[in-house]
């Protein structure tokens, strides 16, 4: 069974799936242009998403969306945008990149501050551009650069190495510390962040719906094609162009 | 009467040459304010008159762009194999698809703003990239990045990328996938069942 047939089978058992990518060397899957050996599973966690997401969570970011003045939507994205801070700080210091650290300190002490707890990006009107870093990127500069697609149900889509990223930015995220004050402020914080998340998406899902051939496939690639950029911190270097 | 017109039939072919001519970053910024400038003063655009965004970018957008150098890199090393007239076919067919994501993006605007990154180039580029950034209150702003190449007729867009993901090379996975089962042919026939289906959708909007 060669890799291109492993990988295009859409409905292969996972136990198949699992035994495949074991089978499948470094260098069939380099053949390939995207990294996706667990599609099977992927695809089944993308349809879950997508009912959880048309049921429950499109409604509720919709109505938030509806009810919520401009400049209340401005603070909230402010404020979790200042605990974010936290986390840049922490990774363009891991990644090396000491002048963002220094930059990214230097907002989360103004907004902190003069922005009243992060309400208002104050540090952005004084020309203090963020550097978005999260620790999936980090392990992306120390070298973990091509890793498999996954797509979880919730948390959408990630690779194996931003799986694991993820889970030591929640770690390093201050709106889960909360939990020693209280669970249910810590609670309201992850879900109000979750929904303001999904509500500030949802121009774009008529845009994904209707560009796409195969929706899947579409975010799998828009996915890795926006990791490939933040790792590169903007400015990746050319695809190769078939007219040269 | 005579002499006016001439002279100002000439004026046009001066200003038409000077377009021509204009360094990249200022036809990306001449393009972008002119288009917001339109959506800005359209309620229906707004709303989510689709039919309305596709003729604006058709009319303002479309005369920048190299479609055939866009569906060349969408389709990737396939290309090759299509006759040049498969090629006029693709080209056709994604060029509409392509128009419509642009369009659906633009009914989305809510009064953000466009800033113009820093741009350098040297006199003899043909291949340039202008950086953009699009900023609204409480959200990261998003990268827009336009890649443009210099031909006879004038600089002309060759891919866009927003949050750098290339709205061009995000489809080269799903046309392979495509071309292997149907061929070329295949291909064109499903981005042409796409755009039909999405036909569909704007007569069903035009209805209401």
């Amino acid at each position: 069974m060669t890799g291109e047939i492993m990988m295009r089978k859409r409905r292969a058992g996972l136990a198949g799936l699992i035994a495949g990518a074991l089978i499948l060397s470094g260098s069939a899957l380099a053949q390939q242009p995207v990294n996706d050996p667990f599609e099977g599973f992927n695809r089944a966690m993308f349809a879950v998403n997508e009912g959880l997401d048309t049921v429950a969570i499109k409604p509720i970011a919709q109505a938030y969306d509806f009810v919520t003045p401009l400049p209340v939507r401005a603070g909230v994205g402010d404020f979790f945008g200042n605990v974010l801070d936290v986390r840049n700080v922490l990774n363009n210091t891991l990644q090396g990149k000491l002048s963002d650290a220094g930059v990214d300190l230097g907002r989360l002490l103004i907004n902190s501050t003069i922005g009243i707890f992060g309400l208002f990006d104050v540090a952005s009107e004084l020309g203090l551009q963020r550097h978005d870093e999260d620790f999936g990127q980090t392990l992306a500069v120390w070298g973990w650069e091509d890793s498999s697609f996954l797509f979880w149900p919730l948390v959408g889509p990630r690779t194996v190495r931003d799986t694991g990223g993820l889970i030591v930015d929640i770690y390093t995220d201050p709106t889960w510390y909360m939990i020693n004050k209280s669970v249910a402020t810590r609670n309201s914080l992850v879900a109000l962040r979750f929904i303001d998340v999904r509500a500030s998406l949802l121009p774009s899902d008529k845009v994904v719906d209707e560009a796409a051939l195969d929706k899947y496939a579409y975010v799998r690639d828009a996915y890795l094609q926006r990791r490939r950029n933040q790792i590169f911190d903007g400015s990746p270097p050319r695809l190769e162009d078939v007219l040269d | 009467m005579m002499k006016k017109l001439i002279v100002l039939a000439f004026a046009m072919l001066l200003a038409s040459l000077a377009l021509a001519q204009e360094a990249p970053d200022a036809l990306v910024r001449q393009v972008t304010e002119e288009v917001l400038e339109i959506v800005r003063k359209d309620k229906d655009i707004q709303n989510g008159n689709a039919r309305k965004a596709v003729d604006l970018v058709d009319a303002k957008v479309i005369p920048h762009f190299n479609f055939q150098h866009m569906t060349a890199l969408a389709v990737g090393k396939d290309w090759r194999k299509a006759s040049p007239q498969q090629q006029q076919q693709l080209t056709s067919e994604f060029k509409t698809l392509l128009v419509r994501t642009y369009s659906n993006a633009l009914t989305g605007y809510k009064n953000q703003k466009v800033v113009y990154r820093p741009f350098r180039m040297n006199p003899g580029d043909t291949e340039v990239v202008v950086r953009t950034e699009v900023q609204q209150p409480g959200n990261q702003p998003v990268q827009i990045d336009y890649s443009l190449e210099k031909l006879d007729a004038g600089w002309k867009v060759y891919d866009v990328s927003v949050a750098g993901i290339s709205l061009v090379t995000n489809y080269r996975d799903q046309f392979g996938h495509e071309v292997r089962n149907g061929g070329i042919d295949g291909l064109i026939k499903a981005i042409a069942a796409k755009n039909k289906s999405l036909e569909g959708n704007l007569a069903k909007a035009d209805g209401k």
